[in-house]
């Protein structure tokens, strides 16, 4: 049911029965290691190129979220994916291995909760009975295409973000007993002129907050509704820029735990990784490893993850353009609460 | 939870301008630590061209080359350690606190060729390697080959420049 301009409230909330997360030897250094299924030691990922080690990555996070719960991709009847490559190619190749109808989605990092959210909605309405909701990142891929070679030695601004190596997965149903999916507010592209591709937290935070509003006005909420109100990857820079914002606007933010995933994911000050993690796959690993596991063992009641998205091209950026940004937030809720 | 719904509110949505955001996320930047910078790079850089020295006086001890014929082979050599690092992943690594040291050298050079060959190698050797070796190198090639013709021009005429 639609709630205010953006946010569909569903009456019947589907759940998240199974997820998956897997991730490089970088993130496996951070603080939220154990939440995660699996580590990998290296960054090729045991593959020959960078792009096969992010298919790897991804197939693996989707089969393991089936088999978490014997389930077969018979058992869905949609996976709805996406990730940071021209034409999503890492999510067209496993939608092929794994033969469910498939809706490729990209929304650059905020494709995470872009694609939960319409897999929520079309099990909670019935078009299906079970979905999967899937995101991938590479450092290296998304190096190689939006940025420098690799092995290429740019000193990089503090500013910059590190796109986080992973895959993560989760699986929708109606009925399980898993966390609740409570709604999801689809964002509003918001440019408020940043051109600098290395400043990417502060290009999006703005966007963040737009959505943070819509939400809690479109669910008559506040943030102390919220145990944890997490944004994708705004960073070292965005985060306290889309704080500032929020109480700008009489949103009592430091009334909730109010973080990061790119903050999370790693430890900022002894890694390389400049102001924080970024990439498709940051929210995603984030969000179904620990945040899940949190919502599961009830440390946590409510949490609301806003993944954040530039969406921005090489081509875009170069000619001059201002990065064109976008937040979706889905409002999850864990078992037993009213 | 019925409590704080009636505490609930319409939040206002932000009505920043583009500019004012711009400039209030400057002062959100973290401080580029330029002092810092152009130390790490006139140390490394220069550390680097003494080791060239000592490359080129190598070549003139053993090999009884004068200083001229000694520099071709001292440039093969600095090229050949950077194509190495470069391989091994650590040349990347070095230049995120080395900056301009390790990037205007002949290495930094020879990193951008190696680089660019070592990431388009997936996709074959002649649409990967061949066309994309000199994708970061090509510009440097073109206004270094551009700014050579002025300069000559500027040889002839005023009899300046050049060497």
């Amino acid at each position: 049911m639609l709630a205010g301009q953006q946010t569909w409230k569903f009456q019947r909330q589907p759940h998240i029965i199974s997820t998956a997360t897997i991730v490089g030897p970088d993130e496996a250094l951070g603080p939220l290691k154990d939440s995660f299924d699996k580590c990998y030691d290296e960054l090729e990922i045991y593959e020959k190129s960078w792009e096969k080690a992010e298919r790897r990555l991804l197939s693996e996070a989707t089969s393991l979220a089936l088999s978490k719960k014997n389930l077969t991709a018979d058992d869905l009847q949609i996976y709805v994916g996406g990730d940071l490559l021209n034409q999503i190619i890492t999510n067209n190749f496993v939608a092929r291995e794994l033969k469910i109808p498939y809706l490729g989605v990209f929304g650059a990092c905020s494709t995470s909760m872009e694609a939960l959210a319409i897999v929520a909605q079309l099990v909670s309405t019935g078009a299906v009975k079970k979905g999967m909701a899937a995101a991938s990142s590479h450092n290296c891929t998304a190096e190689k295409q939006f940025r420098y070679p690799t092995e290429y030695g740019a000193q990089k601004p503090p500013t910059a973000q590190y796109t986080i190596t992973g895959a993560g997965a989760a699986v929708v149903a109606l009925d399980g007993d898993g966390p609740a999916i409570e709604a999801a507010t689809i964002g509003r592209v918001i440019d408020l002129g940043i051109t600098d591709p290395f400043n990417m937290g502060a290009a999006m935070a703005p966007a963040a907050v737009d959505t943070i509003i819509a939400h809690l006005n479109d669910m008559n909420r506040t943030p102390k509704d919220y145990d944890l109100i997490v944004t994708g990857d705004l960073a070292r820079v965005g985060h306290p820029i889309a704080t500032d914002l929020l109480l700008k606007e009489q949103v009592p933010i430091n009334t909730t735990h109010f973080d990061d995933c790119g903050l999370m994911i790693y430890n900022i000050d002894d890694q390389q990784v400049e102001a924080g993690g970024s990439g498709a796959a940051c929210s995603a690993v984030v969000t179904y490893g620990h945040i899940m596991n949190e919502l599961n063992k009830g440390h946590l009641r409510r949490v609301l993850v806003v993944a954040t998205g530039a969406l921005l091209s090489p081509i875009s950026y170069q000619q001059g353009e201002s990065i064109p940004c976008i937040a979706h937030a889905v409002a999850l809720k864990g078992k037993g609460v009213e | 939870m019925s409590k704080q719904k009636q505490q609930s509110k319409k939040y206002s949505r932000s009505n920043l301008s583009a500019q004012e955001y711009q400039s209030l996320a400057k002062t959100k930047e973290p401080p580029r630590s330029i002092l810092k910078n152009c130390i790490m790079s006139f140390l490394i850089g220069g550390a680097i061209c003494c080791f060239g020295q000592g490359v080129t006086e190598f070549y003139m001890y053993i090999f009884k080359m004068t200083s001229q014929q000694a520099s071709d082979p001292t440039v093969a050599t600095l090229i050949l350690i950077a194509v190495i690092l470069t391989s091994f992943g650590v040349y990347d690594k070095f230049a995120q606190f080395a900056g301009a040291g390790s990037a205007v050298p002949v290495t930094g050079f020879a990193n951008s060729v190696c680089s660019a060959a070592l990431e388009h190698r997936s996709e074959g050797l002649v649409l990967g390697v061949g066309g994309n070796m000199f994708k970061l190198a090509g510009s440097v090639i073109v206004f270094g080959t551009i700014a050579a013709f002025f300069v000559g021009i500027a040889y002839i005429v005023l009899g300046i420049g050049g060497h």
